[in-house]
């Protein structure tokens, strides 16, 4: 009986093998432009490969899900080496407005949507989206201040039995 | 190079299965491929999104991403997810004969 079962288990409906769900938990800890997109495009990418997703929004990154910040992420132009500008021309008012409109122009070109577009787009696909607890709890906020899209409120310990047995990815 | 028999007909594939030549593409081979990847039957939304993806093919030369194919073929994300479980739009490309899509979204 037991070599029956696993013989089934194995085996699948046009007798290719199926292998076990995959499960990815993506943390979102920053609130820039550049800190968001990568978990947004990693989580979006793996429901397109049949991966299940799910996005814990934590610290800045709850920006990204919150009803009045969510329109209006910037790219950091301060602070940032990668911008490859001195410090004190990134700080001049409207740099970070300008490297925010180029970026998003170039994302647009590559079909990337806006951030509150592509939150409705990985919810609609069936990715999960949390808010952390701590967070919330921190910055004073409530469920109201966040977009539809988002599922629960979650404890660090509600985020590791969520997460059970999925790959755990920062960023 | 791999070949595979579909629909009775023998067929150039990549390694994962897709259509070396979109232009050997019918509608029988369609549902042949559907079944094995275990859509079942094709319902007329799913024609919907695989005519709108051979659509895009033969203008472009790769697939639509997720996005286009949700603002252009009038399948909304939900119904996309529910009509090709697993990855839609490798799925849909698999169906439609036309390679695995190249973007990232």
């Amino acid at each position: 009986m037991e070599t029956m079962d696993v013989e089934t288990a194995t085996k699948a409906v046009n007798g290719k093998p199926t292998l076990p769900t995959r499960r990815v938990a993506i943390i979102i800890s920053r609130g820039s432009l550049d800190g968001v997109y990568p978990g947004l495009i990693m989580a979006n990418g793996a429901r397109m490969e049949g991966i299940d997703a799910m996005l814990f929004f934590t610290f800045w990154g709850m920006d990204a899900i919150t009803e009045k910040r969510m329109d209006h992420l910037h790219v950091a132009t301060v602070g940032n080496p990668s911008m490859h500008i001195p410090t004190w021309l990134g700080g001049i008012p409207g740099m970070s407005a300008f490297a925010t409109s180029m970026m998003s122009k170039e994302m647009e070109k590559l079909d990337i949507p806006p951030v509150r577009e592509f939150i409705q787009m990985i919810h609609d696909s069936g990715g999960e989206i949390y808010a952390c607890k701590a967070s919330v709890d921190m910055f004073h906020l409530k469920k109201e201040d966040f977009c539809a899209e988002v599922d629960d409120i979650i404890t660090v310990g509600d985020f590791y039995e969520k997460s059970d047995g999925a790959q755990i990815i920062f960023t | 190079m791999n070949t595979k028999e579909i629909a009775g007909i023998t067929l150039e594939v990549d390694a994962e299965g897709f259509l070396k030549d979109s232009k050997q593409w019918n509608t029988t081979i369609a549902e042949a491929i559907a079944q094995e990847e275990g859509i079942g039957q094709l319902t007329d939304s799913h024609w919907k999104v695989v005519n709108f993806m051979r659509d895009v093919f033969q203008e472009r030369g790769d697939g639509p991403t997720i996005r286009q194919l949700t603002k252009e073929s009038g399948v909304d994300t939900k119904s996309l997810y529910q009509l090709f479980p697993g990855g839609p739009a490798k799925k849909a490309a698999k169906i439609a004969g036309i390679p695995k899509p190249h973007g990232c979204i």
